[in-house]
């Protein structure tokens, strides 16, 4: 078998157990599915009137205009769950046995962010359907849904790799979940929830220029108006860019491990 | 035999006992909170970034017609002081599945204490902890903006905060008790995440979605909501006040005696 095969099946292997480890534990699976959907509901039913106010861009409703903030919170919590499950793999020394085993090194890392992709995969699908169900419209149609899929899962496995980065470096998961607000600060600062011409400063200056509003209005796109160039590009960019400081930040993390042990 | 009672020591009343048992109890949460204070940090950081982030994020509401309040920091601000004691409740839940796990809550059940003692020390010093992440969402609050509410104001509030973090902790504990594993700890915080949020936490009832408005009417929360922003956006009126007050009274003798039922169904 060649080397490149040996290493495709154990990242399926350790994606595959990633995946099962979430499902199993409440605490990984809560901040995924449970949180996100509750403060959808909560959103658009509180803040729902938000879209008679002049500026709004013209939505079928609030909750179409949610979906995309909605699937990039779950995303970015399964980053932040494979982070803390990975940390705890490290504390007890799972970690350790595979560094020990003859397998690639990068398809520990790369097994990890498998599973972190499979469950932004599970989250846009999850919102997806919750939106179709209460009736939001996909406007762009199947692509529309495909290309917003696609983006979140594609975010998945580049925050998942942020998230790597952290647990390799410290091995702690206290830490890896001390790393929880700021999701919801990233969030809060950006244009998941609001249109950034609508928020309050200096959120709304911060909105601007925080490359997860570019991915959010990615995805947002194709639900709420249709497939277009400019914010899809833009999307994959920020996206590119994250990845790129993802995995350089885990590769380092994965060299000083395996220097100190 | 004469002699043996003689020397015997006077009879400390049940009631000296007990209550010395729960203020041991909130001293050693109180020890808690002073010897890892990084375990507060959380409690502290996640109702203020909701407060700050809702505020950035959905402050031009006040811009829609018949919102009728002038400052939105003013109309969120005891939502978050009330989602800090949510979560400083829950958080007791989560101690006390944590003191099981190891073993901790066996030897308060082989004690002589009675269960409700030591269920009461749980939720006492919760309500006491709720005031350090409301005090800190108050403080960033008046920095950004906030009307100061008047002493009758902050008083009600702080008072809705303390009985709100008894109710969740009442809630964390039942869970605690029944689940006996940390697992639960997600139940804890959504439950409370949802009691608190699915009431006119973000604009005022008129303007919800029909299905909010009816859940928000019928959750005994939403008056627990409005006593303690009366004095934010207006007056402090009893009209306002009462109804809050019943709303925790009855909240916290459900879930306390749920809390206690779990608590006397564990063994040893």
């Amino acid at each position: 078998m060649s080397e490149l095969a040996s290493g495709a099946r154990v990242v399926r292997a350790l994606g595959a157990r990633s995946i099962r480890q979430t499902f199993r534990r409440p605490q990984l699976i809560s901040p995924i599915v449970v949180f996100p959907t509750l403060l959808l509901a909560i959103q658009t039913g509180g803040a729902g009137a938000g879209i008679e106010l002049p500026g709004f861009p013209p939505v079928q409703s609030f909750l179409q205009f949610m979906l995309a903030g909605s699937m990039m919170q779950s995303m970015m919590l399964a980053g932040n769950s494979g982070g803390i499950a990975f940390a705890v793999d490290i504390e007890m020394g799972f970690t350790d046995r595979l560094f020990a085993s003859p397998i690639p090194r990068f398809a520990i890392v790369l097994g990890r962010l498998a599973g972190t992709a499979a469950l932004g995969l599970f989250a846009s699908l999850w919102f997806l359907a919750i939106g179709l169900i209460f009736g939001a419209h996909i406007e762009g149609g199947v692509p529309g849904a495909l290309l917003a899929i696609a983006l979140i899962t594609a975010s998945a496995i580049a925050v998942g790799g942020i998230g790597a980065a952290i647990a390799l470096r410290t091995g702690s998961a206290s830490v890896v979940q001390g790393l929880f607000p700021l999701v919801l600060v990233v969030l809060f600062l950006s244009s998941a929830f609001f249109p950034q011409e609508l928020m309050i400063e200096p959120a709304k200056t911060i909105a601007e220029y925080n490359p997860f509003s570019f991915i959010v209005e990615g995805v947002r796109e194709p639900i709420i108006s249709g497939v277009e160039a400019r914010p899809t590009l833009e999307a994959v960019a920020a996206i590119a860019g994250i990845l790129l400081l993802g995995l350089g930040l885990s590769a380092r993390a994965l060299r000083h491990r395996l220097r100190t042990g | 035999m004469e002699a043996a009672t003689a020397t015997r020591a006077p009879a400390v009343p049940a009631w000296r006992t007990n209550l010395a048992t729960i203020a041991a109890l909130v001293a050693r949460a109180k020890n808690e909170l002073l010897r890892v204070p990084g375990a507060a940090i959380p409690g502290v950081l996640a109702p203020t970034i909701f407060f700050l982030g809702l505020n950035g994020v959905f402050g031009s509401l006040i811009h829609l017609n018949g919102f009728g309040v002038s400052s939105y920091e003013s109309f969120i601000v005891p939502v978050s002081m009330l989602q800090g004691a949510g979560f400083t409740g829950a958080a007791a839940g989560v101690n006390l599945a944590r003191d099981y796990e190891q073993g901790w809550v066996d030897r308060l059940l082989v004690s002589p204490a009675p269960r409700w003692v030591l269920l009461g020390g749980n939720v006492l010093a919760a309500s006491a902890r709720a005031f350090v992440p409301a005090t800190f969402v108050l403080a960033i609050g008046f920095l950004i903006g906030v009307q100061w509410p008047g002493l009758d104001g902050l008083v009600v509030c702080y008072l809705m905060v303390a009985a709100m973090a008894a109710v969740a902790a009442c809630w964390g504990s039942m869970l605690a008790l029944h689940y006996k594993s940390q697992s639960a700890a997600p139940l804890m915080q959504a439950g409370m995440m949802a009691l608190v949020l699915l009431t006119p936490a973000y604009a005022p009832l008129e303007l919800l979605q029909p299905w909010l408005e009816k859940v928000a009417n019928i959750n005994p929360v939403t008056n627990v909501i409005e006593a303690a922003r009366q004095g934010f956006i207006g007056s402090v009126t009893w009209h306002d006040t009462w109804p809050g007050l019943l709303a925790v009274t009855g909240l916290l003798a459900l879930l306390g005696a749920l809390a206690l039922r779990e608590m006397r169904r564990t063994n040893v």
